[in-house]
């Protein structure tokens, strides 16, 4: 096999194309959601057809400078540099999509928002003035107004592409923003809330996973976080009556969208009570 | 995204974010004439501080939590959390439960190791910036890859719903199990991921490699019968031979200005190397005869003190994965119940397993309503962070006459060999509160 001598250069302008450019970028996450896209092993060279990706770190040494036509961000805001760095980002983005939990709701890392962060790194370093964190977890669109939220603690990769493939249309994303009961019942699932008594954040978790937790036996614990209009103080009561206590309601909600405001606002209600 | 400057005779490689790894991390390198002066392997990414919040949580959504710190190897993470709180509840789980979770484990190998060696790391030997632009020239190799990476993701799909975070994993063993029918439906495809494996190892086998060598300390599990995934002892080429509870004992962690993960080194010899090297030289045995003999055929015998040569181990355990899995579903009897339950109490478990990075040791102290009071996640990239930035001293003053960017370019190939995942390094080894 030949090799060639050096790789592209990293920093020059973009290339004449007209194809829309794409880039990918992270902030406090675990990498899986821009993993998506290499994930989605069938399309990925179509999608590399369609689109330029110009700036996508985990993928590759490409580093095009924008402005870009469409931004992909994952991860959730949780330092003074990030907080700055997505002004920027945004600025150079002229359609901006956030991809995944962390980025639309603060992911799992917004559990800090309420403990002492101090003590929280205490915990963990040894010296924490090396350490530069913010107190809180938050989404993007609390910095920055954003286009569109893809969401999914992974987000899912046909959603992705359906997202990808709308914009190239101009067209809306057919993303649906109902209860992941609806997903039970298109796959004929035994309802294992009612069926089992399993805890299962189902009827407020927005669909998307294609009701993944109830076919595998178990309740959904709410990775995609809450669907449009999630009626959460019915779903407490229904806890209790399944016998659950205060604290164990608490962190069914407080989990991977734990700082969406529906969530927040029923863990808290839960807590006050 | 690299800068390197030059003033008299001092000269500095920088590369402020490193590409084609997991996260983000950078590079540092001084040298004054041919002499290095500094080395810095940076790692910038954020810390979420999982140990912080997982105190409180209860154990049975420990396997869940823990795969969130890694898109890449969820699978590495929910398997050293089971193993660990199983050992605080005494539960022994049913065979057929151990067999999915090699299984499981292979899954997460193939795709893990598919993914460096064609996507993130093969196009430094072949002179492009990514597979996808790599795709034009090479584009049944890169095709290749895709397809085994595949079927890597589908066994876990399989086994556990989703590729990225799955979810069937609990301690005592699944939520549910595979159909013996859902399983041998894989075989064909594994057929073919293990062929093409041996096909793919003899192309990464003809790749150059710069004439690098280190007296490296190899440090992996062991198990008497099989290639180390979930179970074994912490064993390594200069004589570490303990068990995984006895971890805090030899290791030592250490906080570095320059990096948010800790640095993590033995007591008494500082850095060592973990991940597919360590293993590939340490249980070279226990390989089934097909990847041995590849590996022989690809000129690499242990010990393998080359690390730019993990490519080519890496390429020799995809074989053994997808073999493994083979093997696994030929074996699989479904289990008489998914899991096993046991009563809570109080106690402390650990459990080091085999992520496709290398070893991944977790601790945890529960207390006697199942609640986590302490948890410690010591990750393979954190272990090797200090070997990386070994490396980088020794391998430099080989490149001295090299033009700056050439020297940048091999300092980032040189870090890549470690398939480096930054996102699970960053602030997860745990020192003593001080508060």
């Amino acid at each position: 096999m030949k090799s060639k001598s050096a790789p592209k250069d990293k920093t020059t302008s973009h290339p004449s194309s007209h194809r829309p450019s794409v880039a990918v970028f992270k902030f406090a996450s675990c990498d899986g959601c821009q993993l998506s896209l290499l994930d989605a092993e069938d399309e990925l060279l179509g999608v590399a057809k369609a689109v330029d990706i110009v700036y996508f770190p985990e993928a590759t040494s490409v580093m095009l400078k924008g402005p870009y036509d469409i931004g992909l961000v994952e991860g959730s805001i949780t330092t003074h540099h990030d907080a700055e760095r997505i002004q920027q980002v945004r600025r150079l983005c002229r359609t901006l999509v956030t991809i995944g939990a962390c980025a639309t709701s603060g992911g799992i890392q917004a559990l800090r928002n309420w403990k002492d962060v101090g003590g929280f790194e205490r915990m963990v370093y040894a010296n924490p003035d090396f350490i530069r964190t913010l107190k809180m977890s938050t989404p993007v669109a609390e910095h920055v107004p954003v286009d569109f939220e893809l969401r999914g603690c992974p987000i899912d990769k046909y959603q992705l592409l359906e997202l990808i493939g709308a914009m190239l249309a101009g067209r809306k994303p057919n993303i649906p923003t109902y209860s992941v009961c609806l997903e039970c019942k298109r796959r004929a699932n035994v309802c294992v809330a009612v069926a089992r008594g399993a805890a299962c954040m189902g009827p407020v978790t927005q669909a998307g996973c294609g009701a993944l937790c109830p076919s595998f036996d178990r309740g959904c614990y709410g990775c995609f976080g809450p669907m449009e209009s999630p009626n959460t103080s019915s779903l407490t009561e229904q806890f209790r009556i399944l016998g659950r206590g205060d604290d164990d309601i608490v962190r069914a909600f407080r989990g991977y969208s734990a700082w969406a405001w529906q969530f927040r606002q029923a863990g808290e209600e839960c807590e006050k009570s | 995204m690299s800068a390197t400057t030059a003033t008299g005779n001092s000269r500095t490689i920088k590369v402020d974010y490193l590409t084609r790894v997991e996260g983000e991390g950078s590079i540092q390198v001084k040298l004054k004439g041919d002499q290095v002066q500094d080395v810095q392997f940076g790692i910038f990414e954020p810390p979420r501080l999982f140990e912080a919040f997982l105190r409180g949580r209860h154990y049975l959504e420990t396997p869940d939590i823990v795969a969130r710190i890694c898109g890449i190897c969820p699978v590495a993470y929910q398997m050293s959390a089971v193993h660990a709180l199983e050992r605080i509840l005494n539960i022994t789980v049913d065979p057929a439960v151990r067999l999915l979770r090699r299984l499981l484990y292979c899954g997460e190998w193939i795709e893990s190791h598919a993914l460096h060696v064609f996507m993130l790391h093969a196009p430094d030997f072949l002179g492009f910036p990514d597979a996808i632009r790599m795709a034009a020239e090479h584009r049944e190799l890169v095709e290749m890859a895709l397809r085994l990476k595949k079927i890597g993701n589908r066994l876990m799909i399989v086994l556990g719903g989703r590729e990225i975070h799955p979810s069937s994993v609990t301690v005592g063993g699944f939520h549910k199990v595979p159909t013996k029918a859902d399983l041998r439906a894989l075989a064909d495809d594994l057929v073919w991921a293990r062929d093409t494996s041996i096909a793919a190892a003899r192309i990464v086998a003809g790749l150059q490699f710069p004439d690098f060598e280190q007296d490296y300390e190899f440090v992996s599990l062991s198990h008497p019968d099989e290639y180390p995934m979930n179970e074994g002892r912490l064993v390594s080429n200069k004589g570490l031979d303990i068990d995984t509870s006895e971890f805090g004992s030899q290791f030592m962690e250490q906080h570095v200005k320059h990096s948010n993960a800790l640095h993590c080194r033995l007591r008494e010899r500082g850095s060592y190397l973990v991940g597919p090297l360590a293993r590939f030289n340490l249980n070279f045995g226990k390989l089934p005869e097909a990847a041995q003999q590849v590996a022989g055929e690809c000129d690499v015998v242990p010990p393998c003190l080359n690390p730019f040569r993990g490519i080519v181990v890496r390429a020799v355990e995809l074989v053994f994965a997808c073999e493994e899995a083979l093997r696994l579903i030929a074996q699989y009897e479904p289990p008489a119940a998914p899991r096993v339950e046991a009563p809570v109490r109080a106690g402390i478990g650990h459990a080091a397993t085999e992520a496709p990075r290398g070893v991944l040791y977790h601790r945890y102290e529960i207390d006697d309503r199942g609640l986590i009071v302490k948890a410690q996640i010591v990750p393979p990239t954190a272990q090797n962070q200090k070997r990386i930035e070994d490396d980088l001293w020794h391998f430099v003053p080989q490149l001295t006459a090299l033009p700056l960017d050439k020297i940048t370019a091999k300092c980032e190939q040189a870090v890549r060999n470690y398939d480096p995942c930054i996102s699970c390094a960053t602030h997860f080894v745990k020192v003593e509160r001080v508060d």
